[in-house]
């Protein structure tokens, strides 16, 4: 039976996080009510011209910077022509011949720990088009222009993936570096972050491509892989059935979870691209470039690098950690709080504040606890005043409750008896209570030192320093 | 170049024009006049030239600053507008 | 009052001989009487005229305003205007009216201008005789049987017949320079750049630019003062200081390097040609000299042009789709035939034709054939400019190839009519400056000479063309009927 490999090559369209559009002073703002935020230069009136917004430009060279890709010193808008409602002038400014970012790459973590190198081609400027919305009044669509002009980075990569997981891993690794940039929201709902992506496959070891695919409308990971997963299967049914694959544009319909499609598009397939008049060539200086550089943040790979390095991390913790700039700069802050106590940290910030997190759907910044009171929990781990027993249920306290963990443990009288005297009379208590045991114990069946261990616990309310009581209870027992 | 009915028929999809039968038998005739017109850029040599897409193409673009100038004016702009529902430019559906 | 000249307007003002108002009704009057014979207005705005005349009264009798204000003037319906309709010539805009002013209308809305209407035009500013407006031609006002020339012909009439004094034009191909020589006025194309852009409806976008026909240079000046200027709402706009035009137009000749075009000579009809020398002499006379001078490519100029104009202007027409604006087809079947429909209908001949050929010239298997070989010889061409311009300060040649031919003579052939063009292109595919001055007549019909110069030389090319009409009367010659 034959193997097949397949090919998987992904555009992501980013929309930057501009104030303004790309091309006019309307707002970006999400959510406006229809054509509210369409300015005559979104609308394609007449006579009217575009002029680039610098900081799209800037946020463009910050992501080739930070992928090692080229700058393109002279960079040109091109316009893409066709007829589509949604698209007001008849043509979309986009970049053609010279993007500004070419040859860059990123590195992705496989299943098994292996790292692999997944090229990207180009990310180019462009505007985005507005929205057609489908029986406003019956047998018409209604056009809002209001994401018109809205300015996106177009994130091509090679056809490097071999499989859905690995295009997931790279669409990923793209989300954080754009949200770790602060270029763009990464907020896929409101459409943000969008995918597209090129699926073909081919007989293991053949060279040539196959004839590709192009999924579209691909807004969550999980569709991705989904989509992917289908469209590999379709393919391959063809293949094997004696059929050809066709190079077309198909649609992902999550509903239904299938790929169909779509013919319309396919037919004003020749664009037409030419320099766009109205735009001069984008001449970047190197100071520029210089200057952009200069506002990088620490990668999301060298922060996990340090991670590893300086607080003796495992790679899968500091890749955790360093999923989200937010996430990472709230680790730091609990372990700087701590003065150490990196793993400790660690453990509570992937553990306990995760799950909360988690459970109540919320992000890292809107977390109910901030750093320096979570590190006020653990001071407590720290010097012995709670067990990491009892730090759970102060945490959950505290989440809940809204206070620090001081105030949890004092009022509910937490804090744990390191007192000895007060240890070893629960122990004599105990002792005196349960005779048999005691006998039996002190002819050799010493496995019932944890009978002991959980009777004190249990008379002290479990607030007995684990480590006195263990040493108290040995000398104790052996009479 | 000879320009066919059919080639015609196909540019004139691209440019989303209607031509009536007379049109379209007119402009094979008088793109295939103006496209061997045009023809005679073949005697200039032009191996060592780089394309002067613009006049200013010597120039750099001018960047503007990231700020919202614009405030809502869609009913005044929607009075041009051949149909509109509730803020939206209505058109026959879109299918996808 | 309507065969006084700007300054001449701008002094009656100042001194109250007459008050804006006056001088508004007067030419109100003029066009009332005589549009029906030119059909040079589209659109006579005459009581936002009237209102904005007796603003500039109260102006000026507060002893304020500058050299325009209270002067009417009118505007080709290319330049968007607020509240006014604006058809750009087509039937797709005519019920289009302009949410906003174009920066030039705005600029001389702010110099205190009087906007009387505006002018017809060619259809989306593509032809060479004002015969492809939707609204019927525009005619000569020195024989109504003969174009007024394109595509800024109703301007051209207008300011011709002194039915204004000023009027805005735009020129792609010499849509300003063509139509002056033909009526008898002048005509300044400025360097691509200098004018704004925004809010002038365009044709190919890399070629467009806007200008002024007046009856002299002068007038012109103190027009070019008022419009041009960096506008950071052009990004092909260019921020470079406006000179005081006016004050620089009486400077002597002695010295000017003159070049004559000999691609501009070679198989020129003879009556045009000698009309052309004489007038270098009269330069020449003030002590300017001149060499002749070869720009090699310059023939292909006009090929070169009905590539680059066409690809752009497809694609700038595209957002007339009957969606936002403009017209739409009735009762369409679907979005195709909306799209088709409309614009099959909303748009003329010559416009489609362009269309289809800028569409042709871009479309897969023939962009480097056709645009991109168009876009390497308009660099050549571009190229031999800048060598010239090394050795002489302005160039000098005819504007038009023949005066102003009978309506309905070119409509049926394309190429001929694009021929006409074939002495004004060249300054649009270099951005280059150049002036149309009237110097003399064949048979009752004006002639032009061209003046063509380096980059922003704006104030040189005014300059040349002032001291030229301060020895001779052509561009005081009015139309029989007009005087």
């Amino acid at each position: 039976m034959m193997e097949w490999e397949t090919v998987i090559g992904l555009e992501i369209h980013a929309q930057l996080a501009t104030r303004s559009k790309i091309f006019s002073g309307s707002s970006t703002a999400y959510g406006a009510p229809p054509n509210t935020q369409a300015n005559l230069v979104d609308l394609g009136y007449p006579g009217v011209l575009p002029v680039l917004n610098g900081a799209a430009l800037r946020m463009a060279i910050k992501f080739g910077l930070a992928t090692g890709a080229n700058i393109a010193r002279r960079s040109v808008f091109a316009r893409k022509n066709y007829f589509y409602p949604d698209l007001p002038k008849g043509y979309q400014i986009s970049q053609y011949e010279r993007p500004v970012v070419e040859d860059g790459t990123l590195e992705i973590v496989l299943d098994d720990g292996s790292r692999k190198t997944i090229g990207i081609t180009r990310a180019h400027l462009e505007e985005d088009a507005g929205k057609s919305l489908h029986d406003v009044v019956k047998g018409l669509s209604g056009i809002d222009l209001n994401r018109a002009g809205v300015p996106l980075l177009e994130i091509v990569s090679e056809p490097d993936m071999r499989s859905a997981k690995e295009a997931i891993a790279y669409m990923k690794k793209v989300h954080t570096l754009v949200r770790y940039l602060e270029i763009c929201d990464g907020n896929m709902q409101e459409g943000s972050f969008r995918c597209d992506a090129n699926v073909s496959v081919r007989p293991l070891g053949q060279q040539k491509l196959g004839t590709r695919a192009e999924l579209k409308n691909l807004n969550s990971f999980r569709f991705v892989e989904k989509a992917i997963n289908h469209e590999v299967e379709r393919q391959i049914e063809i293949l094997r059935s004696g059929g050809t694959v066709v190079q077309e544009t198909r649609l992902y319909d999550p509903d239904r979870d299938e790929t169909r499609s779509m013919r319309s598009k396919e037919e004003a397939n020749d664009y037409r691209y030419f320099p766009d008049p109205d735009l001069l060539p984008v001449v970047i200086e190197e100071a520029l470039i210089e200057a952009v550089r200069r506002t990088l943040p620490e990668l999301p790979d060298d922060k996990a690098r340090r991670y590893v390095g300086d607080y003796g991390l495992s790679e899968y913790d500091a890749g955790v950690l360093t999923a989200s700039r937010e996430l990472g700069d709230y680790y730091e802050a609990v372990v700087k709080a701590l003065g150490g106590e990196a793993k400790l940290s660690a453990n509570w910030v992937m553990g306990d504040l995760a799950g909360a997190l988690n459970r109540e759907g919320l992000e890292i910044g809107a977390s109910k606890l901030d750093a320096q009171t979570l590190a006020g929990l653990l001071r407590r781990i720290q010097d012995s005043t709670i067990s990491g027993k009892i730090a759970k249920e102060v945490f959950e306290a505290m989440w809940t409750e809204g206070k620090d963990a001081d105030a949890i443990i004092e009022s509910r009288g937490l804090r744990q008896i390191t007192d000895s005297s007060a240890i070893e009379r629960a122990i004599e208590a105990v002792m005196a209570a349960n005779p048999a045991q005691l006998a039996d114990y002190r002819a050799g069946k010493e496995k019932l030192f944890g009978f002991f261990v959980g009777q004190v616990m249990k008379a002290t309310q479990g607030k007995a320093n684990p480590a006195q009581l263990n040493e108290l209870l040995r000398q104790k027992l052996k009479g | 170049m000879n320009l066919t009915r059919k080639d015609v028929e196909s540019i004139a999809h691209l440019a989303r024009l209607a031509l009536t039968e007379q049109e379209l038998g007119e402009l094979a005739a008088t793109l295939t006049r103006i496209i061997t017109f045009v023809e005679q850029l073949n005697a200039a040599d032009t191996s060592k030239v780089e394309p002067m897409a613009h006049p200013l193409s010597g120039q750099s673009q001018r960047l503007r600053a990231d700020e919202v100038t614009e405030r809502d004016e869609h009913e005044r702009f929607q009075k041009n507008a051949p149909l509109v529902e509730a803020g939206l430019y209505l058109v026959p559906k879109v299918i996808e | 009052m309507h065969t006084l000249s700007v300054s001449e307007l701008a002094a009656g003002l100042r001194s109250r001989r007459f008050s804006s108002e006056e001088l508004t009704r007067a030419l109100l009057a003029r066009i009332a009487r005589h549009n029906g014979a030119l059909n040079a207005f589209l659109t006579v705005t005459e009581e936002q005229a009237l209102a904005a005349a007796r603003r500039a009264d109260q102006t000026l009798k507060a002893g304020g305003g500058g050299p325009l204000t209270g002067i009417p003037l009118a505007h080709k319906d290319i330049f968007c205007t607020d509240g006014i309709r604006t058809t750009c010539g087509s039937r797709i805009l005519d019920n289009f009216v302009a949410p906003y002013d174009a920066t030039v209308a705005q600029r001389l809305k702010d110099a205190g201008v009087v906007l009387l209407g505006k002018t017809n035009m060619d259809e989306f500013a593509m032809g060479s005789s004002n015969e492809t407006s939707f609204y019927g031609p525009v005619r000569n006002p020195w024989d109504v049987t003969r174009v007024p020339g394109g595509s800024s012909g109703g301007s051209a009439a207008a300011v011709a017949a002194r039915l204004v004094p000023i009027a805005t034009g735009t020129d792609t191909g010499g849509s300003i320079r063509q139509p002056a020589a033909l009526t008898g006025i002048t005509g300044l194309k400025p360097t691509y750049g200098r004018v704004s852009r925004y809010g002038m409806i365009a044709f190919a976008s890399s070629l467009d630019q806007a200008g002024v026909l007046t009856p002299s240079a002068a007038d012109a000046a103190v027009v070019l003062a008022a419009m041009a200027g960096f506008d950071p709402r052009d990004s092909t706009s260019v921020d470079e200081p406006v000179p005081d035009y006016a004050a620089l137009i009486e400077k002597p000749l002695k010295g000017l390097r003159i070049g004559l075009l000999r691609e501009f000579f070679d198989g020129l009809d003879d009556t045009v040609a000698k009309l052309i020398h004489a007038a270098i002499d009269v330069l020449r006379a003030q002590g300017a000299t001149t060499r002749e001078v070869s720009l090699p490519h310059l023939p292909l100029s006009v090929p070169t042009y009905y590539v680059v104009a066409p690809a752009e202007c497809s694609s700038n027409l595209s957002r007339f789709d009957g969606v936002r604006f403009g017209y739409r087809c009735e009762k369409p079947r679907d979005l195709l035939d909306l799209y088709k429909r409309s614009r099959g209908e909303g748009f003329g001949a010559e416009v489609k034709r362009r269309i289809m050929t800028g569409t042709y010239v871009l479309s897969a298997g023939y962009y480097d054939a056709y645009y991109l070989k168009a876009q390497k010889v308009r660099q050549l061409i571009s190229d031999d400019f800048r060598h010239a311009f090394e050795e002489v300060d302005v160039l000098i040649g005819p504007t038009s190839p023949t005066p102003a031919f009978a309506l309905g003579a070119k409509v049926d052939d394309p190429i001929t009519m694009y021929l006409n063009d074939i002495y004004t292109i060249g300054a649009n595919l270099a951005g280059l400056p150049a002036i149309s001055v009237p110097c003399g007549f064949v048979g009752a019909l004006p002639v032009g000479m061209q003046i063509i110069g380096p980059v922003f030389s704006e104030a040189r090319l005014l300059n040349a063309a002032h001291r030229y009409q301060l020895e001779t009367d052509w561009h005081k010659r009015i139309p029989r009927g007009y005087e």
